[in-house]
């Protein structure tokens, strides 16, 4: 059973909960590409140990949201906190001790080409610590069991196949012990089996790690299996967050869209349609 | 929209990218000097092994071809001042001709546009797959700041590498001219270099290594600015990496001449 039960993830107001049971915290988050909004009014929270899923169909600004996150991006306003700290306005040198506690795994595994699966895994470590070599080299070992990956230490990323690559990205991302992880869609473009196993894998190390986790992805299937808590985001709105069965019962159309693969279809004004033809533009 | 205005709106769109990229490549040097200066005190410093990987690339792996170019260059410039200066009768004049504009033109020149098509570009082209693979978001997101881990060595191995290999060309093109002189005025090969070594002063060497060294700077630079603002893919890694290579060679020209009209006359 999940650590976090439902009743639990669906309590109250998160922005009241202590500082330590909040993992990250968005409030009022704003954003633009150029001219166009892309995230309005975002506020949520992820609390300790918990995994939230943050789903949307393309476009629904998922994306932006998680590099909003992992502090890629500068939010129009807004704040961010990561474990209490506001990411957007600490200091870089602390940002940069602030990001040695929490794990990416991102969408295509963004190992480096050039370097062996297991100095990818060793890299956090050869930076930031002053652990002798042979130390770091069990670790990475240790990691790769972890996401039964042993023995695959001294191959190249090339040589590894998609769901491999997945397994090598959690092993890094999970090499400092983070305390919150972040996955970008994780079980994209995998076969259905190998899906699951990562779906199981990211169960696993919530429990085992008891790390908090955030997961991106719009893959209905994995979300309902290791969610504590959906989020569903719909042209840069936060539609519900909710537990997942909260989520599957929701009322809301778009959602019910999202959930049955229903196109959405809009009525189209037909002075609308005619200065887009004509002049271009969405 | 007329076409005048969008035309204007082009070239002003053009300009405000141009200085963005001078800006963007300006905070890249001196964050690598940051780096490179303080990077211990922030336990992240720039890492000799890393230094060395980049020298190899960059410097031993490319000086073949530099040294064969350079060679080749030597005697042709041997050719050619034989040929003009024949029609005076002061053809044994050849090695002031040869001296100077090898040590400090064309052995400078001619590494720094070697080292830019085949150094510049791969380094354009390693960051631009970086950065669509994601792998340079990665580095942001484990604490390691990309400048400190990906540009301060590439640029520290360029600043000593291309002057060393320079320095290594100028040696090569006069070897290559003097064995044209020895062949056609049958001056011999430790004349030709007695007579070289007379002419040439240290401030003929210092002008030729000082450019090489702001060669390598522009080199890294601008394929570090290309790399990181790929976008689309394949088709612009291509692009930006083209884009580099020239950027890089026109750099270097009009650097050159710049040094040359200030030093020079």
């Amino acid at each position: 059973m999940s650590p976090i039960s439902n009743q639990r993830a669906s309590g109250s107001d998160p922005f009241s909960r202590p500082v330590e049971e909040v993992a990250v915290s968005v409030r009022d988050l704003v954003t633009h590409y150029g001219d166009r909004k892309i995230l309005k009014d975002i506020s949520l929270a992820v609390r300790a140990g918990e995994i939230l899923v943050i789903m949307g169909g393309s476009g629904s600004g998922k994306t932006t949201l998680l590099n909003h996150l992992l502090g890629l991006l500068q939010p129009t306003s807004g704040s961010i906190r990561i474990l209490g700290q506001d990411i957007n306005a600490i200091a870089k040198r602390d940002l940069s001790r602030l990001r040695q506690k929490i794990g990416v795994a991102f969408q295509g595994g963004a190992l480096f080409s050039s370097m062996t699966v297991g100095e990818n895994i060793m890299l956090p470590l050869r930076e930031h610590t002053d652990l002798a070599v042979s130390t770091m080299e069990i670790m990475a070992r240790l990691k790769l069991e972890v996401v039964d990956l042993a023995g695959f230490e001294n191959l190249m990323p090339a040589e590894l196949s998609g769901g491999m690559i997945k397994r090598a990205a959690f092993a890094r991302a999970i090499i400092m012990d983070p305390k919150i992880l972040f996955c970008d869609e994780p079980s994209a473009g995998l076969d259905p089996v190998v899906a699951a196993a990562i779906d199981e894998l990211i169960l696993r190390l919530r429990d085992a790690m008891g790390m908090s986790v955030v997961v991106v992805t719009h893959e209905l299937e994995s979300a309902f299996k290791i969610a504590d808590r959906i989020c569903v985001l719909d042209r840069g709105t936060i539609l519900a967050i909710d537990t997942v069965e909260n989520i599957r019962r929701s009322d809301n159309e778009r959602i019910q869209d999202l959930l049955n693969r229903r196109i959405e279809r809009t009525e189209l004004d037909p002075e609308e349609y005619l200065r887009r033809l004509t002049e271009g533009g969405t | 929209m007329t076409p005048v205005i969008q035309r204007i709106e082009r070239i002003g769109q053009a300009t405000t990218s141009g200085v963005q990229e001078l800006g963007h490549a300006a905070m890249l040097f001196l964050e690598s000097l940051f780096w490179v200066a303080f990077g211990r005190l922030h336990r992240q410093p720039v890492r000799l092994s890393a230094i060395i990987r980049q020298a190899m690339e960059i410097g031993i792996t490319a000086l073949p071809i530099i040294l064969v170019m350079n060679g080749t260059i030597g005697m042709m410039l041997a050719i050619q001042g034989i040929y003009t200066l024949r029609t005076f009768g002061a053809e044994q004049q050849v090695v002031f001709g040869v001296a100077f504009s090898v040590v400090r033109e064309f052995a400078p020149l001619i590494t720094g546009i070697l080292v830019a098509g085949r150094s510049g570009s791969s380094l354009a082209a390693r960051l631009g797959t970086m950065k669509i693979n994601q792998e340079i978001d990665a580095l942001t997101v484990m604490g390691i700041d990309p400048t400190r881990f990906l540009v301060a060595p590439a640029l520290i191995a360029s600043l000593v590498m291309v002057p060393l290999m320079t320095f290594m060309a100028m040696g090569i093109a006069m070897l290559g001219a003097g064995f044209y002189v020895q062949i056609d005025l049958g001056m011999s090969l430790p004349a030709f270099f007695d007579e070289s070594f007379r002419i040439l002063r240290v401030n003929d060497l210092a002008h030729g290594l000082g450019k090489s060294g702001l060669f390598a700077l522009e080199i890294v630079l601008v394929g570090v600015v290309n790399g990181a603002s790929v976008t689309g893919g394949a088709e612009g890694v291509g692009r930006l990496t083209t884009r580099s290579v020239v950027q890089a060679i026109s750099a270097i020209i009009v650097t050159d001449m710049i040094f040359a009209f200030i030093l020079t006359r």
